[in-house]
């Protein structure tokens, strides 16, 4: 198989007034077509911006850098930005977290969805248009060729992030990225949103990477995961590796903090990570995770060794795989 | 318990709110029944699940027992009294007070966590202000801050610490009634669990009564001790926690439940079977207003409202148990 996003050692920095801000601090990942990779972490770990690095829409001051960031044999960071305009859109898309704010709410459903597909395929307003209500009916709209005229203040939360991965799809994109989509929506919705995804990937045959804190959607979702902390992935894995046999203290700290229906003992005390995210400004250390890890000891200040298992599997951290495995399994089991 | 049972903390009978809306500037006005007949008891140490779609009326209801908004009709009963229906706002909320989904918006960022944790004592003139600063520490230590966030602002602090500060201005009047509206969120995985965590000891050690607004199921099921589930302005269902969870018998109930995600691989995103069509609260459907998207409608359901099916199992809207 190959590999439609390889990424190696992608940094972002963001000067700010006291020195720079190190978002991203060298992260490596690849998606296949066909494959759903989840990038997971909480607020500020950086997982946006890798996305956003990616698209090439990253805010001007932002530094990025990558030893590798291919996009099916294409080096992103080498092209100008028409080059990369002609690729975004068309080649790969991104449905962002708020459909509220992402679409333009000046111009209608129709005109925002041909607009990808008039420019990059050079068709013609009729094809646009037949394609545009193909995939309103794909992601479930009734009544699409009437919709084209609506505006999106017209339509509901659900409705419009429909429209938000009709428009993704538009131009049959080798890659989607999809930032939080279902993060604004109702349960019942949010279950529906990403049954299409799935669905839709298949038939698409495209590579999805699903940026998401959520872990239940990681879990029901994803074929690879790749848990952010402070700007650095700390474990990668299957998606049935990250939940079974979780091996970063942090991915087992996560896991441990949510309540799952039928297992977690009603009103039991939930499992917490104490402390807060560190600052990224400035040179930064050893594991970044130490003041709140439970297992943190004097090596972890200088240090924070990725252990790589076997291809896609591995982890950040100074603890030996089997203390891992057994602390692990303490969770798993509990 | 011996002896005569005390009344409900808080109870609410055909509680309804209308608004009427304007679709255009020349249609007549119309009748939106945000909530419509809701009769709910919640007994001392309770911890009500209210849990639906959005637009179904959760939010409406949450306002109108925090008397910010008056029922169109209904009456709401605290401890036996009524008070919601002089509208005396100040007398409710000695007794009822919220915390909010989003604590980036819900704290003054021009006011220290002092002067926002106080503000409730302040107007309600309790005690000597001398004594104000006392108060706010002693509440700061309860929810697990450290005092110095006294003179802090808003932007000083974690997503997590600002939701404290929230709870502390909740609790510092004493309330017996908290109504936490999508309490954790806006807030992060790890976050989250320590707010429920201290909700949950609060409530023991205070003796309190929560409302709980989520449409997080995992979380009510884990705090609540009974759930109702509101759709289109009624309760459908209303039962205890574990009996909803093990036993659910309103079809909207189920489609709810099926659509939660929870962390277990390989088992793939459910389909609810529920469409996507919402329907329209000004044009509600007719007789059951679920029928539309209920896998299990049959005859009536389109024609007659439902019956309301009260045993001991709990409370139930439904053709199906006719």
């Amino acid at each position: 198989m190959s590999a439609v996003l390889e990424v190696t050692g992608l940094t972002v920095d963001i000067p700010v007034p006291t020195g720079d801000l190190h978002a991203v601090r060298g992260i490596d990942f690849s998606v296949n077509k066909g494959e759903t990779l989840c990038i997971v972490g909480e607020s500020g770990c950086g997982k946006s911006l890798t996305s956003l690095s990616i698209m090439g829409l990253l805010p001007k001051r932002a530094k990025i850098n990558a030893a590798k960031m291919e996009f099916t044999g294409t080096d992103l960071l080498s092209l100008n930005e028409r080059e990369l305009a002609a690729i975004r859109g068309n080649r790969m898309a991104m449905i962002f977290q708020e459909p509220m704010t992402s679409l333009n709410p000046a111009y209608t459903i129709g005109n925002q969805l041909m607009e990808p597909y008039l420019r990059h395929k050079k068709s013609s307003d009729k094809e646009a248009r037949e394609r545009a209500i193909y995939l309103l009916e794909r992601v479930g709209i009734t009544a699409a060729a009437s919709r084209l005229s609506q505006y999106p203040h017209q339509l509901s939360g659900g409705l419009r992030q429909r429209v938000m991965i009709a428009m993704a799809l538009m131009c049959d994109p080798e890659l989607i990225i999809a930032d939080e989509p279902t993060t604004a929506l109702d349960v019942t919705i949010q279950a529906q949103i990403l049954h299409l995804l799935a669905e839709l990937r298949k038939e698409f045959n495209s590579a999805l990477i699903l940026i998401t804190h959520d872990l239940g959607v990681v879990a029901r979702v994803a074929d690879k995961v790749a848990v952010m902390y402070a700007g650095k992935i700390v474990e990668a894995g299957s998606v049935s590796e990250i939940f079974n046999q979780p091996l970063h203290p942090y991915t087992q700290g996560l896991i441990d903090c949510i309540p799952v229906p039928g297992k977690t003992a009603r009103g039991s005390r939930l499992g917490s990570i104490p402390g807060i995210v560190p600052t990224l400004i400035g040179d930064i250390k050893g594991c970044s995770f130490r003041n709140r890890c439970g297992f943190a000891h004097d090596a972890c200040e200088m240090k924070d060794p990725f252990h790589t298992l076997s291809p896609g599997r591995g982890y950040r951290c100074t603890l030996d795989v089997s203390t891992c495995e057994a602390n692990a399994k303490e969770l798993v089991s509990a | 318990m011996t002896g005569q049972t005390p009344p409900p903390v808080l109870e609410m009978r055909d509680v309804t709110k209308t608004y009427m809306i304007r679709r255009g500037i020349f249609s007549p006005k119309q009748p939106l029944h945000a909530v419509n007949g809701i009769s709910l008891k919640i007994n001392k140490g309770d911890v009500l699940g209210l849990v639906g779609e959005s637009g179904c009326g959760k939010s409406t209801l949450a306002k109108i027992l925090l008397g910010l908004e008056l029922p169109t009709a209904g009456e709401i009963f605290i401890d036996g009294e009524t008070a919601h229906q002089s509208g005396d706002r100040k007398a409710i909320s000695r007794r009822i007070q919220p915390i909010f989904q989003d604590p980036y918006s819900s704290l003054n960022p021009r006011k220290t966590i002092g002067a926002i944790v106080s503000l409730p004592l302040r107007v309600h003139q309790v005690g000597d202000p001398s004594t104000w600063r006392k108060a706010v520490e002693d509440i700061l230590d309860i929810v697990g801050l450290p005092r110095r966030v006294y003179d802090s602002y808003p932007n000083q602090l974690s997503g997590g610490q600002r939701q404290r500060v929230a709870i502390a201005r909740a609790l510092i009047m004493k309330p017996e009634i908290v109504i936490c509206d999508e309490p954790t969120s806006a807030l992060d995985v790890s976050v989250q669990s320590q707010i429920l965590n201290l909700l949950m000891d609060l409530r023991e050690e205070l003796n309190l009564t929560y409302v709980l607004i989520s449409h997080n199921l995992a979380v009510v099921e884990h705090i609540a001790t009974k759930v109702a589930v509101m759709y289109l302005g009624r309760i459908v269902e209303e039962t205890g926690t574990d009996k909803l969870f093990e036993a659910a018998r309103h079809p909207y109930t189920s489609a709810l439940l099926s659509s939660v995600l929870t962390p277990e691989p390989g088992l793939g995103v459910p389909d609810s079977g529920l469409g996507i069509a919402f329907p329209n609260p000004i044009n509600p459907p007719s007789g059951c207003t679920f029928h539309p998207r209920c896998a299990k409608a049959f005859g009536p359901c389109s024609v007659d409202q439902p019956p309301v099916i009260q045993d001991a199992d709990g409370r139930v809207e439904c053709h199906l148990y006719a």
